[in-house]
């Protein structure tokens, strides 16, 4: 694990084994999700993995009536829209995920800052496997 | 702190000229950016020699998704007779002219040119909305397009916040909605002349026509809450929250200051250009702020000497009525966290102390994504010279106006500010 370059792409492979991970920079720690190899706020190259708990708050929200290709094929449409959502993990850094097990009917009751744990949504197998982060209640 | 920026030497702008936005089945962009060309030169109060134009900037952002067609730079020298003389493509999705207008100032501020035409060209309406979004996802950030957000959406999430932060509501983005359709219904140019009430006259006739239940609106609102006039896109960002899908063009001729007076004894010189560049949401300081906004401004706020208490007008990026808010805001017209109670009291109306997209904004002048910024660009222009016609801005001694522009969700924005001596 520690041998996987700090990419976009092991993001991707870990979150088909299930794991939401990040990058921490050795030199002044801060964390980075989805992972940097160059670390922004002191330029630092040494980074290593850490895996993050899964738990967090909603930051922020929509619920899409009109989605891309991609989500009409998974069955989303105006009278089924589908939640996207900006969540606040526990150990700091902020993610982008899909919102599932909200009534995307009555978008006005759902609530920011509602505890929400991760959920990881695969889509095909083996090789062509791809995974969606997703965050559902607590 | 902001690096106190100059030019090399001014740089005015002498001529501006635009097609009308609209979705056009039977006009393409060599068509309509013919259309505004001739425009600019007849705006040139003392004549233009086209020969005399020393370089072209044109900015596209999608036509090459679209067309097949992405080298713009030689196909438009070629329409308007430039041709061999030098001709380049600026890319920075919705804010893709108005970084050909910054080429064009860079160009001549250097003392390399002394006439550039900077310009913005694009062709979206001859597909369907889907892939029309699908092209305009091409500017969007990876890490949300991949978990589903659409522009709307990614617009729709900031509004979440900023309601829950500021206490707005849907009513509050209504108003600027409201404002825009007023606006434009004093614009030709517009894509949507019509204001929300004569939209809902419309829809009540067509109704009767065909014999079909009568909508009873008592007011704008209302309407703008019914889900049959205004559906939702991407929550709370609803259709009448969205900007249309476009066909346009727009240039305008920048010259060196020093020979401004051998075009027009009316120029406008350039005293502030700013960029700045951003991330998407989740790495983002704040989602009720572009931090690509904030370093436009204060790079043109720097070069200029100026705050934005100086700006009289401005046409922000209104690609939806959220955005707006946000940019009033960015730009320091208003406080954070104020911009929505200072549209709900009137202040950014064309008869208030700070008008705000006098145009009707992209929101119903239209927004054919890479002629956009030299549009919002162009109507400055008209306001500064004073030949907006029944939209001027009633203001006495008008002489400072901006605009801010922004591609994708925030990637890239632009504060151009233009004043009149
Ligand atoms: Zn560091």
């Amino acid at each position: 694990m520690e041998a996987k370059p700090f990419s976009d792409i092991s993001y991707e492979q870990f979150l088909n084994e299930d794991k939401l991970m990040g990058s921490r920079c050795k030199k002044c720690g801060a964390l980075f999700v989805p992972p940097r190899s160059i670390c922004i706020k002191c330029y630092g190259s040494e980074m290593e993995w850490v895996e993050m708990k899964g738990k967090g708050k909603l930051a922020a929200f929509t619920v899409i009536s009109i989605g891309p290709p991609f989500m009409m094929e998974e069955g989303y449409d105006r009278k089924n829209p589908y939640c996207s959502g900006v969540v606040d993990l526990e150990e700091g850094a902020r993610v982008d995920a899909r919102i599932e097990g909200l009534d995307t009917t009555k978008p006005e009751t759902i609530r920011i800052g509602i505890p929400l744990t991760a959920q990881f949504l695969h889509r095909g197998e083996g090789e062509k496997m791809t995974t969606f982060l997703a965050f559902k209640p607590s | 702190m902001q690096k106190k920026r100059k030019l090399g030497r001014g740089v005015a702008v002498v001529g501006a000229g635009m097609s009308k936005f609209a979705m056009y089945p039977d006009k393409d962009s060599k068509d309509l950016f013919a259309e505004a060309f001739n425009e600019m030169r007849s705006s040139v109060d003392k004549g233009l020699e086209p020969n005399d134009i020393d370089a072209l900037y044109v900015g596209n952002f999608t036509n090459d998704f679209f067309m097949h067609q992405g080298h713009w730079g030689p196909i438009i020298s070629d329409l308007i007779g430039l041709a061999p003389k030098p001709a380049t493509r600026t890319e920075g999705a919705c804010a893709a002219s108005a970084l050909a207008f910054r080429e064009g100032v860079f160009a001549i501020a250097s003392g390399f040119y002394d006439i550039v035409l900077v310009s913005g060209v694009e062709e979206m309406s001859k597909r369907p909305t889907a892939e029309v979004t699908e092209g305009l996802a091409l500017a969007s950030v990876p890490y949300e397009s991949r978990v589903g957000f659409t522009f709307p959406g990614v617009f729709g999430a900031i509004a979440t916040d900023y309601f829950a932060k500021y206490g707005a509501t849907r009513d509050h983005l209504m108003n600027v909605t409201i404002k825009s359709h007023n606006n434009a219904r004093l614009n030709p140019k517009a894509q949507f002349n019509m204001t929300i009430s004569d939209l809902m006259k419309a829809r009540i006739e067509r109704a009767k026509k065909k014999g079909e239940p009568v909508p009873e609106w008592k007011d704008e609102k209302e309407a703008l809450w019914d889900p049959r006039f205004n559906p939702q896109v991407a929550w709370p960002m609803y259709l009448y929250d969205c900007c249309p899908i476009s066909d346009g063009a727009a240039c305008m001729l920048l010259v060196a200051e020093e020979i401004a007076k051998n075009f027009t004894d009316n120029p406008l010189h350039v005293i502030g250009i700013g960029q700045g560049s951003g991330r998407g949401l989740h790495a983002a300081p704040s989602l009720t702020s572009f931090e690509a906004n904030k370093n436009a401004a204060a790079e043109a706020y720097g070069m200029s000497g100026l705050t934005p208490k100086d700006i009289q007008f401005a046409e922000v990026h209104d690609c939806f009525s959220m955005a707006e808010l946000i940019h009033i805001e960015d730009l320091g017209f208003f406080e954070e966290g104020t911009g929505f109670k200072a549209v709900e009291e009137g202040l950014t109306r064309l008869d208030g102390p700070m008008p705000i997209n006098t145009s009707g904004g992209l929101k119903c002048k239209g927004h054919p994504v890479g002629a956009t910024g030299i549009g919002q660009l162009i109507e400055v222009w008209k306001q500064l010279r004073g030949e907006a016609g029944e939209r001027q801005i009633p203001k006495k001694d008008l002489h400072i106006g901006a605009a801010q522009n922004l591609g994708g969700t925030g990637g890239t924005c632009t504060v151009t500010i233009l004043e009149r001596r």
